[in-house]
C-alpha cells in the first residue's frame, strides 16, 4: 500500500510539527477556521524551504529551495547548494509542490449560493451555444475561489458545465485578482459539448431527445461551421458574422479542442467517430466508462479528464454507476493521458477540492508521484500551459503550496499558497 | 458468511462470469460450514493493533468473541485463547469497533409522502430495500450498524430504522428490535428551508414551521390526556388509536429519539426551544453553523451528528459550514458524531469524515469516537455497541493501517461475530472500488435468515 512508498513516509517522518515562517511580517497560523476568504497580497521575491520539494520535474528533493523573483522560479534545488539572499521573504514547510492544475471545473461560474443569480454554468435556451464565452461569466470574487485556492488550486480551467449538447467554451484562470481580467491565462480554452442523457434537452419534443439526434445535430453544427468557414474565406464580405458558427470553425481548425463529457461508453464512441469524421482535437471528460474502452482510448490518442474520485454514482440517468474509485489508476496502469479534475455539482459541496479527490485515487490504487502528476503537470500538458505551470521549473511561473506533511493525508493541512510570487493563502486548511 | 451475490454483471468478460459460479460454489461450502460451527465456536482475533475506543489502544491485542459477542479484548498474554478457538491471524492490521453511522439514506428508505408536512406514523422499516447495493457499499467502507432515515423534506418525515448491516435477505434480518420486539428507530424532523413549501399543506416560513410541530406535539398531548382520563374513569371513552400521535408519545416519553436536520444557528435554537417545550431528547443533524452556538447547544445537553463537506454553500443554510463545528462543538462538551448522509457523503468513506474532523482541529479520540461510541449514544445503543467491551456486539472492522489515514483501507467488516465483507472476495472488492456492477442489486441466494434475528 500506499504507506510504504517513499515520498509521503519521507514528508511525514521529516516534519512532526507543521510550521511556516515567515521572516517578515510574522505571520500566524490558524488551524482549519476557514472562515476568512479573504487572502493576503504579500509580495515580493520569495525563498520558500520544504522539507520535500516535489517539482515534478525530477525525483523529490529532499531540504530543497524555490526561489522566486518578479513572480517566476529563478531556481529549484537542496537548500544547501543556493542559500536565499536577504531580500527575500522566507516561507518554510513539510511539503512543497507545484500549485495544483484543476483539469476542469465550473468555478467562478457556479457560485457559492447556488441560488440562479449565481449559477451561470448553463444557458437551456437552445441546445448549442458555443458563442459563450466562460470570460463573460467568470465571478473571480466568489468565496469559493479562495476556498480552492486555500487548498492549493493555483491554476483552473473553468467555464460552460456539462448539461447541453453544446453549452459554451471554457477558459484558463489563475486564482489571482478581483477581475476576471487579472485572473485570465487562456481566455478561450475550449468548447463544451455533452453526449448521452447529460446533454439531453429538457422537456418533452425538444431536441436533442436522444443519443443518436445528439450526435447527428453535433454533426450538423459542424457541418454548417465548416461550410461557413469555406463561404467566409472565399468571399467575406459576402457572409455574415455568425459568432456560433465562427466558435465551432476554431474547433474544427484544431484551434481549440473540444471537450466531450460522457460517461456511457456508447457515447465516448459516439465522441471518438465524431473526433475522427471532422479531424477534431477531442478531450474526453468524466468517462465513468473509460477502463472498458482501453484499446479505443489508446488508439484515438485522446487525453481523459477523469471523473472526481468522489463523484456521486447514483444519479437518476444511471450513467455514472461504473465511476470507480480506481478510474485513474486503471488508465495510468495502461499508460492512458489522464488528469483529475473536480468537476461540476449541483449541490453540495458545491466545489470539490483537488487535493481530496486526488487523495482518494492516491489511495485506491494511484501511486503517490503519479496522483501529484495527475493534478499538476498532467493537466499543465492537456491544457497546453505546461511552459507556465505545473512544475517547478526555473522560468516557469511561481505558483507553488506548502503543506504540513503529506498533502494527500486527512490529517495535514494546506499551509501557504504562492501564484506568481504572492503569497494568497496562508490559512492553515 | 456471505449469502448475496449480484443479479448481474453486466460488462463483464466470460471469464468473471466463470469466477462468479466459482465464487458461489465456494459460498455454498462456506454456507455449510459456518451451520456447523455456528456461533458456538469462540473466533480469536489476534496480532492487531486493537482500538477499543473505551480505553487505549493496545499494540499487540487479542479479541474472543464466541456467539456473535464480544468475550474478551486485551492485550496478547492476557487474554487466554482456547485452544480450538479459530484464529483470525491480523499482523500489521488495526482492528477496532464497527462503525456507526447515524444518518444515512442507504436502502431507498423514502417514507413519508407530499400530503402532509407531519407524518409521524409513517415508517422507514416498510420502505427499506436490503437489496440496494449501498448497503454493500457501506459494509465496504466498515459500516455495521446504521440510522436509515428518509430525508428532509418534512417537518417530520416519518420514524427511522436502526439496522445492522448483516448480510440480509429481508428488513426483518438487519432490523434491530426493543426486547419486546418492537423494531428500533428514532423520529426524522427537519426544519430550514428543506421543509418549507409555498403553497399547500407545507410551512411557509420558519415561524409556521414550529407553529405546526407544536401543533402536532399539543395534540398528542391532547390525546395522551384523554387516554389516561379514560383508563381513569369507565364512564369516559378512549379516543380513537392514533398512530401517529402514539410515535409523539414515544418522543415525550423518551423512548423515540428525535434525529433533527438543521442547519443555521436559529433554526438549531429553534429545536433546543422544542425539545425543552416538549421534553424529547434530540440529536442534532448536519448542524452546519454549529461552530456559531456551541455553548447553547451544550447547555442543552444536545448531541451532535454533523457532516462533514467539502466546502461551504451550495444551498444558503450551508453558506457558513464550517469544518472546524466538530472541534468546536468537542471543545464545549458535547457528544459529537459525524455521519455520511448517504448519498451526500460515501458510506465508503465515513471514516474519511472522521479524518477531516481532525484536519480542523478534533482530537483523534473524538474523532475515533464520533463514528463508533458518541453514535452508540445517540441511538441509544451504547450498551450494546460503539466500543470493544466484552458483553458487546461482535462488530468489528479490519483496517490496514490507522484508521484515521487516507491510506488505511477497510479489509474486513464483521457484524454480529459473521464476515460480511472481505476485500479479497472479488465481489466486496468491486463494492469497495467500485466499477461496472457495483451499483446492481443483490439477490440473496440461500435459505436460513430465521435464526439470524437480531441476536
Amino acid at each position: 500500500m500506499m504507506q510504504t512508498r517513499m515520498d509521503p513516509r519521507v514528508a511525514l517522518l521529516a516534519t512532526l510539527v507543521a510550521t511556516l515562517l515567515v521572516s517578515a511580517p510574522a505571520l500566524a497560523l490558524q488551524a482549519g477556521s476557514g472562515h476568512d476568504y479573504g487572502g493576503l497580497e504579500l509580495s515580493g521575491n520569495l525563498a520558500v524551504h520544504g522539507d520535500v520539494v516535489h517539482t515534478m520535474d525530477g525525483p523529490p528533493i529532499r531540504d530543497g529551495l524555490v526561489l522566486i523573483r518578479d513572480g517566476r522560479i529563478t531556481y529549484v534545488g537542496p537548500a544547501a547548494d543556493r542559500m536565499h539572499t536577504a531580500d527575500m521573504v522566507v516561507l518554510r514547510g513539510a511539503v512543497v509542490t507545484p500549485g495544483l492544475v484543476d483539469a476542469h471545473a465550473t468555478l467562478g461560474l457556479t457560485g457559492i449560493t447556488n441560488q440562479p443569480g449565481d449559477q451561470d454554468q448553463l444557458d437551456r435556451s437552445a441546445p448549442a451555444q458555443p458563442e459563450l464565452r466562460a470570460l463573460d461569466a467568470y465571478n473571480a470574487r466568489d468565496p469559493l475561489v479562495a476556498w480552492v485556492r486555500g487548498h492549493g488550486t493555483t491554476t483552473v480551467h473553468t467555464g460552460h458545465a456539462p448539461g447541453a449538447l453544446i453549452s459554451g467554451q471554457t477558459m484558463i484562470v489563475k486564482l489571482r485578482g478581483d477581475t476576471v481580467d487579472e485572473a485570465v491565462l487562456v481566455p478561450e480554452a475550449m468548447v463544451a459539448a455533452t453526449l448521452g442523457d447529460g446533454g439531453r434537452a429538457q422537456g418533452e419534443g425538444k431536441a436533442p431527445g436522444t443519443r443518436a439526434k445528439s450526435v447527428a445535430m453535433l454533426r450538423g453544427e459542424l457541418v454548417a461551421a465548416a461550410d461557413y468557414a469555406a463561404k467566409r474565406a472565399a468571399k467575406p464580405d459576402a457572409t455574415d458574422r455568425d459568432l456560433r458558427k465562427e466558435a465551432l470553425a476554431r474547433v474544427l481548425t484544431g484551434e481549440l479542442p473540444l471537450l466531450v463529457t460522457a460517461h456511457r461508453h456508447q457515447d465516448i464512441l459516439g465522441a471518438l467517430r465524431v473526433a475522427e469524421e471532422f479531424d477534431l482535437r477531442l478531450v474526453l471528460d468524466g468517462a465513468a466508462d473509460a477502463p472498458s474502452l482501453i484499446d479505443e482510448l489508446r488508439a484515438a490518442e485522446v487525453p481523459v479528464l477523469v471523473h472526481p474520485s468522489m463523484m456521486r454514482t447514483g444519479d437518476a440517468s444511471g450513467e455514472k454507476a461504473n465511476a470507480s474509485f480506481e478510474t485513474a489508476a486503471i488508465l495510468n496502469r495502461e499508460g492512458l493521458p489522464f488528469a483529475l479534475q473536480t468537476g461540476f455539482e449541483g449541490y453540495v459541496p458545491k466545489v470539490r477540492v483537488l487535493l481530496f479527490e486526488a487523495a482518494i485515487a492516491a489511495r485506491f490504487g494511484l501511486p503517490f508521484r503519479e496522483a501529484l502528476e495527475s493534478v499538476t503537470l498532467a493537466p499543465a500538458r492537456i491544457l497546453g500551459i505546461e511552459d507556465r505551470v505545473g512544475s517547478l521549473e526555473v522560468g516557469k511561473d511561481g505558483d507553488l503550496a506548502i503543506f504540513d506533511g503529506d498533502p494527500f493525508e486527512y490529517r495535514t493541512h494546506c499551509l501557504a499558497v504562492v501564484i506568481d510570487g504572492k503569497l494568497l493563502s496562508n490559512e492553515a486548511r | 458468511m456471505r449469502s448475496v451475490r449480484r443479479t448481474s454483471l453486466p460488462g463483464r468478460l466470460a471469464p468473471g462470469l466463470l469466477t462468479l459460479a466459482v465464487l458461489a460454489m465456494g459460498a455454498v461450502a462456506l454456507a455449510a460450514q459456518d451451520e456447523a460451527s455456528e456461533s458456538s465456536r469462540v473466533r480469536a482475533f489476534i496480532r492487531a493493533r486493537v482500538i477499543p475506543v473505551v480505553g487505549d489502544p493496545i499494540e499487540d491485542g487479542v479479541v474472543l468473541v464466541e456467539g456473535g459477542k464480544l468475550t474478551a479484548v486485551g492485550p496478547r498474554g492476557q487474554v487466554a485463547v482456547p485452544i480450538d478457538a479459530e484464529i483470525v491471524d491480523l499482523p500489521g492490521k488495526t482492528l477496532m469497533p464497527g462503525l456507526i453511522c447515524t444518518h444515512s439514506h442507504i436502502g431507498e428508505p423514502w417514507a413519508a409522502d407530499g400530503s402532509e408536512p407531519i407524518q409521524p406514523d409513517v415508517r422507514t422499516y416498510d420502505a427499506i430495500n436490503v437489496r440496494d447495493a449501498l448497503i454493500q457499499r457501506a459494509q465496504a467502507g466498515g459500516v455495521t450498524t446504521v440510522n436509515i432515515m428518509s430525508g428532509s423534506g418534512h417537518l417530520m418525515s416519518g420514524q427511522t430504522t436502526y439496522v445492522k448491516l448483516r448480510d440480509g435477505r429481508t428488513i426483518d434480518d438487519l432490523a434491530l428490535r426493543h426486547p419486546d420486539g418492537r423494531v428500533m428507530g428514532g423520529m426524522k424532523m427537519a426544519n430550514g428551508t428543506n421543509s418549507q413549501d409555498d403553497g399547500g399543506k407545507f410551512p411557509g416560513t420558519r415561524g409556521k414551521s414550529a407553529a405546526l410541530v407544536r401543533e402536532a406535539f399539543v395534540a398528542a398531548q391532547e390525546y395522551q390526556r384523554k387516554l389516561a382520563a379514560a383508563a381513569d374513569d369507565p364512564e369516559k371513552d378512549a379516543p380513537d388509536r392514533d398512530l401517529g400521535a402514539e410515535a409523539l408519545i414515544e418522543i415525550m416519553r423518551g423512548e423515540r429519539i428525535v434525529h433533527h436536520h438543521t442547519h443555521r444557528h436559529d433554526d438549531i435554537l429553534t429545536v433546543l426551544r422544542l425539545s425543552t417545550e416538549f421534553g424529547f431528547d434530540v440529536v442534532l443533524h448536519h448542524v452546519s453553523d454549529g461552530w456559531m452556538v456551541a455553548d447553547e447547544i451544550a447547555a442543552a445537553g444536545a448531541m451532535v451528528s454533523a457532516i462533514m463537506i467539502d466546502s461551504p454553500g451550495g444551498k444558503l443554510e450551508a453558506m457558513n459550514l464550517s469544518p472546524t463545528t466538530p472541534a468546536v462543538l468537542e471543545q464545549a462538551g458535547v457528544v459529537v458524531g459525524v455521519h455520511t448522509d448517504d448519498p451526500i457523503n460515501d458510506s465508503r468513506l465515513l471514516l474519511r469524515s472522521a479524518g477531516m474532523a481532525v484536519r480542523a482541529g478534533m482530537t483523534e479520540r473524538g474523532a475515533l469516537e464520533s463514528v463508533t461510541l458518541a453514535g452508540a449514544k445517540m441511538l441509544g445503543l451504547q450498551d450494546r455497541i460503539g466500543s470493544l467491551e466484552p458483553g458487546k456486539d461482535a462488530d468489528l472492522v479490519v483496517l490496514s493501517g490507522h484508521p484515521l489515514s487516507v491510506y488505511a483501507l477497510v479489509e474486513q467488516t464483521w457484524v454480529d461475530g459473521e464476515l460480511v465483507f472481505d476485500i479479497q472476495r472479488e465481489d466486496d472488492r468491486l463494492s469497495a472500488y467500485g466499477g461496472p456492477g457495483a451499483t446492481n442489486a443483490t439477490t440473496p441466494t440461500f435459505c436460513c435468515f430465521e435464526d439470524r434475528r437480531d441476536r
